[in-house]
């Protein structure tokens, strides 16, 4: 059981244990009407599966903070829509879908540490690290001569994510993604 | 960003603030008001239901709107005054709320509610003037106009109109506040401002019930773009009734497990000599907020509260 919290301590950004589900509060106003009382406008998303709702709250409500705990996890393989991880100090595995995966997909390769969000002991979802290092798989040669500043072109990483890169970038090359914006940082030396 | 950073990009916001507090003084120095200044740490408080005072150390507490001390003066006869004032509600946060925030509060003798909404009109003439809004503006998506026809509406009409029920008393007051904030309040106010008056009698705070209709009190509040802006009423001048209101007040936030405040006897005792006026208080910092297109009152003050009770 999460900590019990009073509507004066809502605000955006916090977790509550709604009818089972962890909701992550999204936006949150508070509005206090004339002479009446204080109210607490909430739009509230299930963390589970991604649904949204608007929910006003009165002051002498009562909430329960979801109970969500952070651990360290790394990625072992892909089976079809199943991603399976497994707790680096516990060495427990979890499966998680591809939906709560997300587009963290296009960055997991084999062994990749990430952090992964448990609600009541079940995985609903990873945070991977700001960035990653992958390998182009596919890429077509620069055009000689075209040296305009900025030029890029796009090539396939190993997990088949495609990326604009500048001219120079080859296949095999690895390279350092930005897991946050999608983009490419540069090119790893090895 | 570095504090000085912040505050040098506020600076445009700020001055329109000071421009926009001018014209109001301007304004309401034309019209014969003296401007006074009453105390901001006080020993008794209006009794609110929904509102907690800041304790002020001692015995004290910090205003939480001046109201006590100017009605005393218009109890000595005082004709036309207004202030401009800091005042403090405990816990009250938000995009539209910060927990001392600046009242502009005006009474006028031998009028009733309605002189109040003609002065509305021209204050909110004069600081659209001051602020280079006559022509109207964007502000969230929608165009304000200030010269546009003002929207006028009962209580009762707002919400049979965008709630589809009446209220009266005995008030579901839950209900009432859900539905004013989720369904009517969002409504008000374009382009131009809207006066939403005549609140079901329980709702009257410190106003007189209409002689027309004791079912309601002479109350209105002033809405621009779906914000409050001002309260104002026709004053309550009866001693006995005022007690027995704060009274109340005081058992139900005693009931409700609330801090409560002694009685404003200094008040009340004045309350006998206070002949027939009307009050209201406007703030300050939601107006610029509209004018300045800011969608948060941080954008409008210097200084963010840093501790919030």
């Amino acid at each position: 059981m999460g900590s019990t919290l009073t509507a004066g301590e809502l605000r955006k950004g916090l977790k509550l244990e709604i009818d089972g589900d962890p909701y992550l509060i999204v936006d949150f106003e508070f509005s206090k009407p004339g002479k009446g009382q204080a109210l607490y406008r909430c739009r509230l998303r299930n963390m589970i599966n991604g649904t949204q709702f608007d929910r006003t709250y009165r002051s002498g409500d009562k909430f329960t903070a979801a109970d969500l705990e952070e651990q360290e996890m790394q990625f072992l393989y892909r089976q079809g829509d199943a991603f399976h991880f497994m707790n680096n100090t516990t060495y427990e595995q979890y499966e998680l879908s591809q939906d709560q995966v997300g587009d963290a997909v296009n960055f997991l390769t084999e062994n990749l540490a990430v952090s992964s969000l448990l609600y009541q002991g079940r995985p609903i979802g990873i945070t991977l690290p700001n960035f990653v290092e992958l390998r182009v798989v596919q890429a077509d040669p620069g055009i000689k001569g075209d040296t305009a500043a900025g030029a890029t072109k796009p090539v396939t990483m190993e997990t088949g994510y495609v990326v604009q890169v500048p001219l120079f970038i080859e296949e095999g090359e690895l390279l350092k993604l930005d897991t946050r914006t999608g983009n490419y940082v540069e090119r790893v030396k090895s | 960003m570095t504090e000085q950073s912040i505050l040098a990009a506020r600076r445009p916001a700020l001055e329109m603030r000071c421009r926009v507090i001018s014209a109001l003084r301007a304004f309401l120095d034309r019209q014969g008001f003296l401007e006074v200044q009453t105390p901001v740490l006080t020993a008794a408080p209006a009794p609110e239901l929904h509102i907690d005072a800041v304790p002020a150390g001692g015995s004290g507490f910090l205003i939480t709107s001046p109201e006590l001390y100017m009605k005393r003066l218009m109890a000595a006869g005082y004709e036309r005054i207004c202030q401009f004032t800091p005042v403090f509600r405990a816990g009250e946060r938000g995009r539209r709320h910060h927990p001392e925030f600046a009242l502009l509060e005006w009474y006028r003798l031998g009028s009733d509610y309605t002189a109040l909404q003609e002065d509305c009109r021209g204050l909110l003439r004069a600081a659209c003037g001051a602020a280079g809004r006559l022509a109207g503006w964007s502000h969230g998506g929608h165009f304000l106009d200030v010269e546009a026809e003002w929207q006028h509406l009962t209580v009762r009409e707002a919400f049979s109109r965008f709630a589809g029920w009446e209220p009266h008393d005995p008030l579901d007051e839950d209900r009432f506040d859900l539905d004013m904030v989720e369904k009517v309040e969002p409504q008000l106010g374009y382009p131009a401002p809207c006066i939403l008056s005549d609140y079901p009698a329980s709702q009257a705070a410190l106003a007189r019930l209409s002689p027309r209709d004791p079912a309601v009190a002479e109350r209105f509040e002033l809405y621009w773009a779906g914000v409050e802006l001002a309260n104002g009423f026709s004053e309550l001048t009866d001693p006995r009734e005022q007690r027995e209101r704060f009274e109340a007040v005081i058992r139900e936030r005693r009931r409700r497990g609330r801090p409560v405040t002694p009685l404003p006897l200094e008040f009340l005792e004045s309350l006998s000599h206070l002949t027939p006026c009307a009050g209201i208080a406007l703030g300050v910092d939601r107006l610029v907020m509209l004018l300045a297109s800011a969608d948060h009152i941080d954008q409008v003050v210097a200084f963010p509260p840093e501790v919030v009770t």
